[in-house]
């Protein structure tokens, strides 16, 4: 007994978290950069345990695309990733306050652009500047009537969101094919899956602003939506809500916040922006409603809004960041030959160590015995 | 007490200090609790009582000093070892699943539970023996308070204790259910065992105990016999300065302001009470003060006033207007607010500076936004005011709402809605968990805020509170709420039985 007994001493005194009184600002900012160290260093070692320089391997991921020979192709990929990355992670930082957790902006996205291109399709080939603008809001609210599918199940039923709204990108995808290869199809198309080309159609094309730039109105479109996330966030009480929701569910309540209203607003938001985004990417790098438009960026962004603490200049910098990983993964696989799946283990390995170094803005690292003890422990023994 | 008579001590601590970041919970406490007494430990909040008990049951490990029982060395890494070493601990928070039964929930708390056959017959005997009924096979969530904390004391009885400590084990009690409890007490020290009673309550610590241990910021400064000393005189030694008694000026009593006609509701958790046909009348300058064993409804009524339950709109009038079925702050434009019990999560959000708080509630009646846009200025104003008035001890309006003491964070929510010059004001627990100085801060500026012509409903378990400030007296059982009768007049015994005497069972 006294031997366990000490053992038990001696195994509190390796390693402890205390709580701290507040939350520590200073951690909450460093704990992203000590997150992008860790990874790097990681993945220096992962890709030199796949017998590539890791020095190299990380050069082509984070500094050619910014500044190697190429960056002239490459700059303005970095931004025409980043743009839907960062439109939908702004939505859903909105939800994920709050505690309602919309995880199938995906389908939101498919089905932004799906509802967007229809109205455009339909009255092709006519020229107005009005077009353009119509498609833009057809695409939000596609977006909208998709993440409303889920919140009212949720309001009326209490059905789980994150479930529901998961599901609906599955049948999002279905519809998205059915629609390239049925009422969307292209007639001129020689039988070809897919839309009409819309970037080709000056009524609806999304071209870059500034040639060249990759500055598109997606582009914009998020700049707005971060700057109007932070004022909202920051200055209004909506924005109080949401974060008092999601810290304090009875006090909001208290507070007079209605929570069905708070699932529908949160959910019209993540799923209005991301139906926005789909409509930018389908109008301008896409430029096709095709069978294999969707690839991701829905999902990406639950990863983008975390990186960024769910704060809007912090997603912007996040969407950058994972843009560049895309970039320069695709670049290291062409150049480096490296694997697919270690660009794909490199991402998630972000993602792992922010959550891992996130227990630190919460609670203080404690290394080896806890202060001053008493000499020797006495050991137990009444017990026997 | 002597080192010569230490002995022949029990438990006896010699030189405790726990210190965490920024303050010194014990700082070298010595104390020696005797076999065969009841030994009282006595302290404001932030004395340390809780540390040391904590660090008695295994909970927290001392950063000096030593601890013996019985003699022999004792430093229990875990409540598992204490348990075993015969220190038992009944807390103030219960910790049972309302879901299962009885003899379950004493299962789960053992470590080689018996066939749950013969441990409900265990219960049975054991519950018998030392008079305090129950019946192994009832859910926990239909049980009263009372019934509860037996269930709580028969597990640890149950492993037949050397040492029985006990966290404020009264404030959930209607005065028959302590009386019982007393006996029991005063059985377990008759058997040769020892308590260890954590109370603010002076009276029933000179009812109950033998010796007293007095701490204050960490340390012990006094010790004493109960029996002989005054309340006062331990109140004072507790608090380190003369206590004043809140002081009342008398209002001419006005219209009634805050009315209830037959109020239903349900609750929005699962084993809540449901109100029943709720009347009451509150006029301007009064105290209306409503007691009642805590899981009567309290809850209920105070979500019902606040607006988080909705009502039909007749059943909620203020100054004569329905607002049954208004929202908090429609509520709150008219005059009419609330102060939740539950001070982290309900009446403030933990994780947000007392700016946010201020806001929180604020926002209306103080015009804290223009159009939706918070006015932050304006809000950290408001919060500066509140922390200056109602002497809130904190860095600043900044700070985090979980950084400050309980009864700091108490006065804050108070003194939110004190500050917002309401017409009629509900609060529920005021004082729950907060020390002396601070409770007797918060009942004044209630009575002060029913002076100004507020109607005032102060819902509280505390029997000696309610009696001090309320005008009047109701109480709540089983979600119905008695007729309100004056407080002048009123005997211990009347009050017992409003309370719901049934719980009592007679012994």
């Amino acid at each position: 007994m006294g031997k366990r007994h000490e053992d038990a001493w001696r195994g509190m005194g390796m390693i402890r978290l205390e709580k701290r009184p507040e939350p520590s600002r200073a951690w909450s900012l460093a704990t992203p950069l000590l997150a992008v160290l860790l990874t790097l260093l990681a993945g220096g070692l992962l890709f030199a345990a796949l017998g590539k320089d890791p020095l190299a391997a990380l050069r082509t991921i984070f500094w050619d695309p910014l500044f190697g020979p190429f960056s002239g192709y490459t700059r303005p990929q970095l931004l025409i990733k980043a743009a839907p990355l960062v439109l939908i992670a702004t939505g859903l930082a909105f939800g994920f306050r709050a505690g309602i957790w919309n995880i199938g902006a995906e389908g939101q996205y498919i089905l932004g652009a799906l509802c967007g291109a229809a109205v455009g399709l339909a009255l092709y080939p006519a020229e107005s500047r009005l077009i353009f603008p119509l498609m833009v809001l057809a695409g939000i609210a596609g977006g909208i009537l998709w993440a409303m599918i889920p919140a009212l199940l949720k309001v009326r039923f209490g059905t789980n969101e994150i479930l529901v709204s998961l599901m609906l990108v599955y049948v999002a995808q279905n519809l998205l094919a059915w629609a390239a290869l049925g009422p969307l199809k292209n007639p001129d198309g020689m039988g070809f899956p897919g839309s009409r080309n819309l970037a080709q159609w000056a009524s609806s094309q999304n071209l870059d602003l500034i040639p060249r730039t990759g500055l598109h109105w997606g582009v914009v479109a998020a700049l707005l939506a971060v700057a109007a996330a932070y004022v909202l966030l920051a200055r209004h009480a909506f924005g109080f809500a949401v974060r008092l929701a999601g810290m304090a569910p009875r006090a909001a309540a208290f507070a007079g916040v209605s929570p069905a209203r708070l699932v529908l607003l949160c959910m019209a938001i993540s799923g209005g922006l991301a139906g926005a985004a789909g409509l930018f990417e389908v109008t301008g790098p896409a430029g096709q409603v095709s069978i294999d438009f969707g690839v991701g960026y829905g999902f990406t962004a639950i990863i983008v809004a975390f990186l960024g603490r769910l704060h809007p200049v912090g997603i912007l910098l996040a969407g950058l960041l994972m843009a560049l990983t895309y970039v320069g993964g695709e670049m290291a696989q062409q150049q480096l030959q490296l694997p697919g799946a270690a660009i794909s283990l490199f991402q998630g390995m972000l993602l792992f160590f922010l959550l891992a170094v996130d227990v630190l803005t919460g609670y203080r690292l404690r290394l080896g015995a806890p202060a001053p003890r008493p000499a020797p422990a006495p050991a137990l023994e009444a017990a026997e | 007490m002597s080192e010569a008579q230490g002995t022949a001590a029990l438990l006896s601590l010699r030189g405790l200090t726990k210190a965490y970041p920024g303050v010194v919970a014990n700082r070298d406490v010595s104390l020696d609790v005797r076999p065969g007494s009841v030994h009282a430990l006595l302290g404001e909040n932030g004395a340390g009582k809780s540390t040391l008990v904590k660090t008695v049951y295994g909970l927290v490990r001392p950063d000096a000093g030593t601890m013996a029982l019985a003699g022999r060395p004792y430093a229990p890494a875990e409540p598992r070892q204490a348990r075993a070493a015969g220190v038992a601990m009944v807390f103030q928070h219960f910790s049972l699943f309302d879901a299962l039964d009885v003899a379950e929930n004493v299962a789960l708390g053992m470590e080689a539970p018996p066939p749950l056959r013969d441990l409900a017959q265990r219960i049975r005997e054991v519950s018998r023996a030392y008079g305090l009924p129950l019946d192994p096979a009832r859910v926990v969530g239909d049980l009263s308070a009372g019934e509860r904390q037996r269930v709580e004391i028969v597990r640890c009885l149950l492993q037949d204790p050397r040492l029985l400590i006990m966290d404020e084990p009264t404030s959930v009690l209607t005065p028959q259910e302590a009386a019982i409890l007393f006996a029991t007490l005063r059985r377990l020290r008759d058997e040769g065992r020892a308590v260890l009673y954590i109370s603010h309550k002076l009276e029933e610590i000179r009812a109950l105990c033998d010796e007293a241990t007095i701490l204050r910021g960490g340390r012990v400064v006094a010790t004493c016999d109960p029996r002989r000393a005054s309340a006062r005189e331990m109140a004072e030694l507790m608090v380190g300065a003369s206590l004043r008694n809140p002081t009342r000026r008398r209002a001419a009593e006005g219209a009634p302001v805050l009315e209830l006609r037959g109020l239903s509701a349900l609750s929005p958790r699962p084993f809540g009470t449901t109100l029943r046909d709720v009347s009451l009348s509150v006029r301007a300058g009064e105290v209306l003060a409503v007691g009642g064993v805590a899981g009567n409804g309290q809850d209920e009524l105070l979500l019902a006033l606040s607006g988080e339950l909705r009502a039909t709109p007749a059943s909620v009038s203020l100054k004569g207007e329905p607002v049954g079925h208004l929202r908090p702050n429609e509520r709150r434009a008219r005059g009419l607010l609330c102060a939740p019990e539950e001070r982290n999560g309900h009446a403030a959000a933990p994780d947000m500076s007392l700016t946010e708080n201020a806001f929180l509630t604020g926002r209306v009646r103080e015009r804290l936004d223009r159009r939706g846009f918070v006015d932050w200025g304006a809000a950290q104003g408001f919060a500066r005011r509140v922390i200056e008035a109602f002497d809130v001890r904190t860095p600043g309006p900044a700070s985090a709402a979980r950084s400050l003491s309980g009864g700091n964070l108490q006065k804050f929510v108070v003194g939110r809605e004190i500050l917002q010059r309401p017409d009629a004001l509900v609060v529920n627990q005021p004082t729950w968990g907060v020390d002396a100085a601070a409770a007797s801060a918060i009942r004044q500026a209630l009575l002060d805020l029913a002076a100004e012509g507020c109607a005032v409903v102060v819902v509280s378990q505390d029997l000696d509170e309610l009696l001090d400030i309320g005008d009047r007296f109701a109480a709540l059982n089983a979600g119905r709420l008695s007729e309100a009768r004056p407080v002048p007049g009123l005997s211990v015994e009347e009050i017992g039985l409003m309370l719901g005497g049934v719980h009592g069972e007679a012994a």
